[in-house]
């Protein structure tokens, strides 16, 4: 019989009290992952990051925030206007829960067969929903969104600002300001790896160049999904879809295929083996994230979890 | 049996970029059938290697997902409306 492994009772926590939930934003927790990893040599460590721990509830807060900070300091937001923007679901929920603690009015285009869920999530926040085409998947909203955007130029309006995830490049600087900073610090310097799936992009950009800056050796490796028609939520099969402007694939070390039904599998094990319950886009970036680990003698490999699982169940 | 079966943009590469295809069959196993035998690539994207739907593929009958009416045995009518949706969306 092998003991269950007991937390360090000593360890002291601080606690925190803020003005606003938006000052929750970023600070996760990265979480060492021991028992999914137990065949891997010993000195291969794997590590991954809880953005589950945002006040929205996924690493979207972080990208959104930045986006939102730029665009009212330079003045492209100001409180007449309202946030429209395209996504399947996290980057709209993070855009709701920054609306509403800023007072700012959010509209979100997203494809009709999002989970209800989120559908629900982004409404509690007082967001107005535009469905898109859900036989047309993201780039179907993404072309409403920029329709809509367009209409409302050319009719003088100009009532909406557009942050536009996809080529706005508040989304990598987030990442490069405060994931990849957490990241050194978190693992002391060591880290060898940094592993995570391909959604805008914008994670492993922002991370991968701050972290490329603390010390070049460091690998960054992207994962997508093997086929553009997936099922890990969140992630984009780039060869096939509208290619996001932030995405410079030359700045990738290397690039892994994850097959869904790997990704899925990986989710429940997850659950199971380690006692973190995180979406599909998780399980891909840990059977990505293994993937490296088992090639590897030594090294401090770290992947991200964007999201909870309890953001897909109804 | 005329059912119009309706392509997610990711396999419409399979359909010539057809968002519609017209499909003979009186359920919706012998639907995808049909379309998988006229397509070649469509089928190995929404069937496994052992022959069952994926589990990230939903497939619904006139709006309704099969999995809450026969399955692949959920009969068809002539005219009828069968759409393949990943269950997710993609991008973020």
């Amino acid at each position: 019989m092998r003991r269950p492994q007991q937390p360090n009772p000593t360890e002291v926590f601080s606690s925190t009290r803020v003005r606003s939930a938006v000052e929750l934003i970023g600070n996760t927790p990265l979480v060492r992952l021991r028992s999914i990893t137990r065949d891997l040599p010993p000195k291969v460590e794997v590590y991954a990051k809880l953005e589950y721990f945002n006040p929205g509830g996924s690493v979207k807060d972080r990208a959104a925030w930045q986006m939102v900070r730029d665009a009212i300091a330079d003045g492209r937001l100001t409180d007449d206007k309202t946030l429209i923007d395209s996504t399947s679901g996290n980057t709209g929920v993070a855009y709701a829960m920054i609306g509403a603690a800023l007072g700012l009015s959010v509209s979100l285009v997203m494809p009709e067969n999002v989970s209800q869920a989120r559908k629900d999530i982004a409404r509690a926040y007082g967001t107005h929903i535009i469905f898109s085409d859900p036989m047309e998947s993201s780039d179907g909203a993404i072309r409403l969104v920029r329709q809509l955007v367009a209409e409302d130029k050319a009719s003088g309006a100009n009532r909406y600002f557009y942050p536009n995830q996809y080529a706005n490049p508040g989304n990598p600087k987030a990442h490069y300001l405060t994931t990849a900073p957490e990241i050194w610090e978190q693992t002391g310097g060591r880290v060898t790896h940094f592993v995570t799936g391909l959604g805008t992009s914008g994670t492993i950009m922002g991370t991968g160049r701050r972290l490329k800056a603390y010390n070049p050796d460091i690998q960054v490796i992207g994962a997508q999904p093997t086929d553009s028609f997936h099922g890990l939520e969140g992630w984009k099969h780039m060869e096939s879809s509208i290619q996001p402007q932030i995405f410079h694939p030359g700045e990738l070390d290397d690039m892994l295929y994850i097959d869904t039904d790997d990704g899925w599998d990986m989710t429940e094990r997850l659950a199971r083996e380690e006692g973190i319950f995180v979406g599909h886009s998780g399980g891909g970036s840990l059977v990505a994230a293994l993937e490296v680990a088992s090639q590897l003698e030594e090294g401090v490999v770290v992947t991200l979890f964007p999201d909870h699982a309890d953001r897909y169940t109804n | 049996m005329a059912v119009t079966v309706r392509i997610p943009t990711p396999l419409r590469k399979f359909t010539d970029d057809q968002a519609e295809v017209q499909a003979d069959g009186a359920n919706v196993g012998e639907v995808l059938s049909f379309v998988g035998e006229k397509h070649p690539g469509l089928a190995e994207r929404i069937f496994d290697g052992k022959g069952k739907v994926r589990r990230f593929v939903n497939l619904f009958a006139n709006d309704e997902d099969v999995r809450f009416l026969d399955n692949l045995d959920t009969e068809l009518q002539d005219g009828d409306e069968l759409s393949i949706v990943p269950a997710i969306a993609g991008g973020r």
